[in-house]
């Protein structure tokens, strides 16, 4: 296994260029699958790329000598994701994993140049032949911290901090809000965008925004513990997601959304070896092992831990959605009748708020 | 908006304003030098990792039994260290800059890169582990009163901050060895034809705004987020740079400058919190762009609007050429 930084990736994408005709004649038995990754963050981050990373050296510990995986981190969310995804194909990797909703067009631009490799694009909505969408059902169990948050809060306004707005950090909202309103039907969702994933310094400034407007429940959708660590220091409570983050708010982090990539991972590189990989979407949640939450703050009183433990078993054995009408959004219009779960289809392209979202 | 929230709101907007503050005031003496460091970025990065791994170091609990004083000081030589490690990739670009001639503009992207890249590799040790926040130097009684805290509730650095726009201010503006290293920014050849030394005066003024980048970054990792995370200065280094162009190179304007970027940014916040946005999420996202024309059009006409820019800012010194 090797680690390719940007510069040296660019550097032998010459070479790589001039061998790729020879490899592409490789047949796949003879040799490990060559899995590469295209990650937005530093493996560092503890969080987003640093669940996917996890989830890639699982991939690798689990499939033995079949295959090797390399990443290429901290790639932009713009034309320059190009060279970097078509250098990862040229280098005679066959399986492409872009694990970032950023890298959307990127993807299928490449993909078309090399329609024999593999493409995996990460919360996207747009497909091809030889490219597949995956994603997690993050916002399941975001409906746990909203379901927490509606039975604790004492001040009735709870604060959500997002980055962009994405279908998928819309369902976090959305699913938060939920699940807060099912307990306390009047709480307020202050939600706060920093235009940005990994920024701690504004994360935590965001952070401190909502506390002193009152938020006493702070759940992340960013990528570093900052937030919890402003939590801590005013004495709320808050959720940290992609990794277990409790060990930077021993007090205030109540649990935090991980982010289970392996199964996936494992799955699809199995079945490339096979020969058996098919374009399609998959939305992998809790009830196939990819979404769990880490365990609770010992703080935690037991009826509250129960009702968090009755979601997930709900979003696992499909008796619970969190998605189901009457659903409202901001200005009052009723989208989603009472009754109706909503389906996956306008779920992956939702661009609004329920009622009750501010911000 | 009551009293409470304002005072709330003004100690993030010195959160957010202080590491640039920092940084910009040790690129200003390097600028006024007439050395032109891009790489505030990566000496920020390396200060901020050293800055946090000394403190890490020093709060381990065997040390701490062994030498209970430890803990105390630890963030304190955390900071010693910032300055240190900032100082000392600095003077590998001073040494390509200023020993071998090299193009300033280009040496300075290598420091970003080197800066981001070793910061990132030797911090992979400490992912995942956090240090008490030094973001207090007054008694309780005065930090954590609700009134008394605007002037008392800060870390160290902030006043540290003040100290050094203050102490560079008087020092470029007042003193005589201000006047020299002006003298070596405005006209290197006279400078050295009259026995001044503009290596050894640059390799100083670059190595000061090495140790206050390095400060700065630390103000990241031991102050706002008591934390490693690669690149976690997101960028702040560009903005301490832009904001000595944009002061003119001056060190009141730095001040003022600095504490606006913050303000701008905590009104951003509470704007879009309070449910509405005097401008749409996109304006705000493209400010940096904006500003960059903005600072290009200042730079383009600095001979007008009371700029003080140093007129060999950028020119390698080469004496006998």
């Amino acid at each position: 296994m090797t680690m390719i930084n940007r510069r040296s990736l660019i550097k032998s994408a010459g070479a790589a260029a001039f061998a790729a005709p020879f490899i592409n004649k490789v047949a796949l038995g003879d040799e490990p699958l060559k899995v590469g990754y295209i990650f937005l963050g530093p493996v560092g981050d503890w969080g987003w790329t640093w669940a996917h990373e996890k989830g890639r050296k699982e991939m690798v510990a689990a499939l033995g000598g079949k295959v090797t995986a390399d990443y290429v981190e901290n790639v932009n969310e713009d034309q320059s994701a190009i060279p970097v995804i078509r250098d990862l194909a040229k280098q005679g990797h066959k399986l492409i994993f872009t694990t970032s909703f950023g890298y959307m067009d990127q993807t299928l631009a490449v993909a078309k140049e090399f329609p024999d490799v593999k493409f995996e694009h990460c919360t996207g909505y747009k497909r091809a032949d030889n490219v597949a969408t995956y994603n997690n059902r993050f916002h399941e169990a975001r409906s746990v911290m909203g379901k927490i948050s509606g039975m604790m809060s004492k001040t009735g306004v709870i604060g959500y901090l997002g980055s962009f707005k994405v279908p998928e950090v819309v369902m976090g909202v959305n699913s938060y809000a939920m699940a807060a309103q099912s307990v306390n039907p009047n709480i307020k969702v202050k939600l706060l965008m920093i235009d940005s994933w990994l920024d701690p310094a504004k994360e935590s400034a965001a952070a401190e925004t909502l506390a002193n407007l009152g938020c006493d429940f702070i759940t992340t959708h960013t990528d570093s513990p900052a937030a919890l660590q402003v939590c801590e220091k005013k004495k709320i409570f808050g959720f940290g997601q992609g990794a277990d983050m409790s060990r930077f708010a021993p007090h205030a982090c109540l649990t935090s959304i991980l982010d289970i990539w392996s199964p996936y991972y494992i799955s699809r590189a199995k079945a490339v070896l096979e020969g058996s990989w098919k374009s399609g979407d998959s939305w992998w949640g809790v009830k196939d092992g990819s979404v769990k939450i880490a365990p609770y703050n010992k703080s935690l009183p037991e009826n509250i831990k129960a009702e968090g433990d009755k979601i997930m078993k709900g979003w696992a054995d499909g008796s619970y959605d969190v998605f189901t009408g009457p659903m409202v959004d901001q200005s009052g219009k009723e989208r989603l009748a009472k009754g109706v779960r909503m389906e996956d289809k306008d779920l992956a392209v939702i661009d609004w708020y329920v009622k009750g979202v501010e911000g | 908006m009551s009293l409470d929230l304002v005072i709330a709101a003004f100690l993030t907007v010195v959160n957010l304003s202080t590491p640039i503050l920092l940084a910009a005031t040790g690129e200003l003496v390097a600028e006024k030098s007439g050395v032109l460091n891009l790489g505030v970025e990566g000496m920020m990065l390396c200060g901020a990792l050293a800055g946090f791994a000394v403190t890490f170091a020093c709060s381990d609990p065997d040390l701490a039994d062994a030498y209970p004083w430890l803990a105390a000081v630890g963030p304190w030589l955390g900071v010693i260290s910032a300055a240190v490690a900032g100082l000392l990739s600095s003077l590998l670009f001073g040494f390509m800059v200023l020993t071998l001639g090299a193009n300033q503009v280009a040496s300075g992207l290598a420091l970003v890169i080197f800066g981001t890249g070793i910061s990132s590799l030797i911090g992979t040790g400490y992912v995942g582990v956090a240090i008490q926040p030094f973001d207090q130097v007054f008694p309780d009684a005065l930090a954590q009163a609700p009134i008394a805290r605007v002037l008392f509730g800060y870390s160290p650095l902030v006043y540290f901050a003040f100290l050094m726009v203050a102490a560079v201010g008087w020092f470029l503006s007042r003193s005589r060895a201000g006047l020299v290293l002006r003298a070596v920014g405005e006209n290197d050849l006279s400078a050295h034809s009259i026995g001044y030394s503009v290596i050894g005066v640059r390799y100083l003024a670059v190595m000061f705004g090495g140790a206050m980048a390095g400060i700065g970054g630390a103000y990241f990792s031991m102050v706002i987020t008591p934390l490693w995370a690669e690149r976690m200065t997101a960028g702040r280094g560009w903005i301490a740079l832009a904001l000595v162009v944009f002061s003119g190179w001056r060190a009141g304007r730095l001040l003022g400058g600095a504490y606006f970027f913050g303000l701008f940014m905590t009104l951003e916040l509470y704007a879009k919190a309070s449910g509405f946005s005097f401008l749409p999420s996109q304006f705000w996202a493209s400010m940096p762009y904006l500003m960059a024309v903005l600072v290009l059009a200042v730079m383009s006409a600095r001979s007008r609007g009371g700029s003080e820019a140093p007129a060999c800012l950028g020119k390698p010194f080469i004496p006998d050429a």
